[in-house]
């Protein structure tokens, strides 16, 4: 994925829609969902990573799991609403892949969309900088 | 209500080398330069430089100093031989902790004194409690006064078992002469100041206090020769990880006003014979009692981290909660520590931590989780 083709959510969490994915059903799409490199180096040092169950629903602001560093639990917020059809299984002991590569590898959880893709409340990738670099000052 | 955080005299080298900064009693401080893992093991393998400005230190002079703090301290002060060091609590009259100290009996040009250096959160309490018993206890100022230097001075750590290299590099007297809980007011680099064989990581290490002139220069020194030998800068974040593992109490977690010494396992640093002090009455009962909640030490084997207020269950009942909790890195699981009813503290006593409505399995382990090499 790359980051400047993807939505985010102020929850620092990108997500990619693919409409033509072979999982997408009744023209439903797919969406994929992980969390920013600025997340990842802000929150240093993981050490843990829960992964939502497969077939959970979820709506925008909803639970998608937890990542906890050495200082903090952080909670993996969903994006867009829809049902968990696909979890990066190994990634909870490859935590590394998150700092190494958050758009591709790192990815979280596959979401198979309620409806149409509403990503009107989600952040350009150059809102989300900028709110990133307004947050750091 | 806006809240200014006061900053000490490192915070312009913290924020330029990135540090994320954050309030800490009243202060900012360096949480973190880069990763805590990597602070934290610096430390435990070569050398951690910490910026400790941030404590209290008060300076109490006059021939009613010692008995004075005898009569507010877990155990006496007043026949400290000169260059000792003593841990105590400040303790009130339901035998909870007011704060935890570090009194060292000194000398300089004016004379001797007892430094107390105490919780920077706790520093104001404790400057309302002084003031509180100098006139319940009718001191005069003729026999007793003290002084809150907190702003004059710095005060650094230097920590690790490669620290006496660092700390040599500019002390003019041999540091590893000093035994360990001992002080001097020596020479540092360019200015006199306080060097105590002192720490709270669980390592070999000293702790040097300077006027605030000499600060930068001496850290910058300090700096450079850590990083010579593999060590650097260290943050919060890791000197709580730091003391966890060698199950060092923080006040306001293993400490309170609430939490006595004896619940704390702090059974070392009272001494109720002979010694009359504010909370004595109240810790004699506890003592004869017996019946109040321990501090255990805790492991889990998975990869959550048991947090601060997370409840402790057996058999579906609350027993008790945990106090402060990491992940480690020198044993690479998480650690906690924690407080449970007195008949489950022994070691090896299988509990539930409720981890955010997840239960998992921990037991009760002996205390400290970590030794260092030789000690």
């Amino acid at each position: 994925m790359k980051p400047e083709e993807l939505r985010y959510a102020k929850t620092h969490e990108w997500v990619h829609v693919d409409e033509n994915a072979e999982h997408a059903q009744n023209g439903q799409s797919l969406a994929t969902v992980g969390i920013s490199a600025f997340a990842v180096e802000a929150l240093t040092d993981l050490v843990f990573l829960e992964l939502p169950e497969i077939g959970k629903q979820v709506t925008p602001g909803g639970s998608l799991g937890e990542v906890e560093s050495v200082k903090a639990v952080s909670d993996i917020y969903s994006p867009v609403a829809g049902e968990v059809i696909e979890v990066n299984q190994e990634l909870p002991d490859a935590l590394q892949w998150l700092g190494e590569d958050p758009y591709g590898r790192g990815w979280i959880a596959k979401i198979r969309l309620a409806g149409a893709a509403d990503l009107e409340h989600l952040m350009s990738h150059a809102a989300y900088n900028k709110m990133c670099a307004e947050e750091e000052s | 209500m806006t809240l200014t955080l006061t900053q000490t005299p490192l915070h312009a080298w913290h924020t330029a080398r990135g540090a994320k900064m954050a309030g800490f009693g009243g202060w900012s401080m360096p949480i973190q330069y880069g990763s805590i893992v990597e602070e934290h093991l610096a430390t435990r393998t070569s050398v951690g430089l910490f910026d400790i400005s941030h404590m209290g230190r008060l300076i109490f002079r006059g021939a009613a100093a010692g008995s004075f703090l005898d009569g507010l301290l877990s155990r006496s002060i007043s026949n400290l031989p000169e260059g000792r060091v003593r841990y105590a609590l400040l303790t009130n009259h339901r035998g909870g902790t007011v704060d935890d100290v570090l009194v060292t009996h000194l000398r300089d040009a004016k004379g001797p004194f007892f430094l107390m250096v105490v919780n920077a959160g706790n520093l104001q309490k404790v400057l309302a409690w002084l003031e509180n018993y100098q006139k319940e206890f009718a001191v005069g100022q003729a026999d007793l006064e003290w002084q809150d230097q907190t702003h004059q001075q710095s005060m650094f750590a230097v920590q690790g078992p490669r620290a006496e290299e660092v700390v040599t590099s500019v002390c003019a007297r041999n540091p590893s002469e000093m035994g360990y809980y001992t002080a001097r007011f020596t020479a540092m680099d360019t200015h006199d100041g306080v060097l105590s064989r002192t720490g709270y990581t669980g390592e070999d290490g000293w702790e040097l206090i300077v006027p605030v002139a000499a600060a930068e220069a001496l850290w910058k020194k300090l700096f450079t020769c850590c990083k010579q030998i593999g060590g650097t800068s260290v943050g919060l974040a890791a000197r709580d990880t730091l003391r966890l593992e060698a199950a060092m109490p923080l006040y306001g977690h293993e400490l309170s006003e609430e939490i006595s010494p004896l619940q704390a396992g702090l059974e070392f640093a009272v001494h109720l014979k002979d010694h009359q002090f504010v909370g004595r009455d109240a810790l004699v009962r506890l003592a004869g009692e017996r019946n109040f909640p321990r501090r255990v030490g805790l492991i889990t084997q998975g990869r959550r981290v048991p947090r601060e207020g997370y409840p402790i269950r057996v058999a579906g009942r609350v027993v008790g909660n945990v106090s402060s909790g990491t992940h480690s890195p020198t044993l690479g699981q998480p650690i906690a520590m924690g407080f449970v009813a007195q008949e489950l503290a022994s070691v090896g006593t299988e509990v539930l931590i409720d981890m955010r409505g997840r239960e998992e399995a921990a037991q009760v382990v002996e205390l400290p989780f970590y030794k260092r090499p030789g000690s």
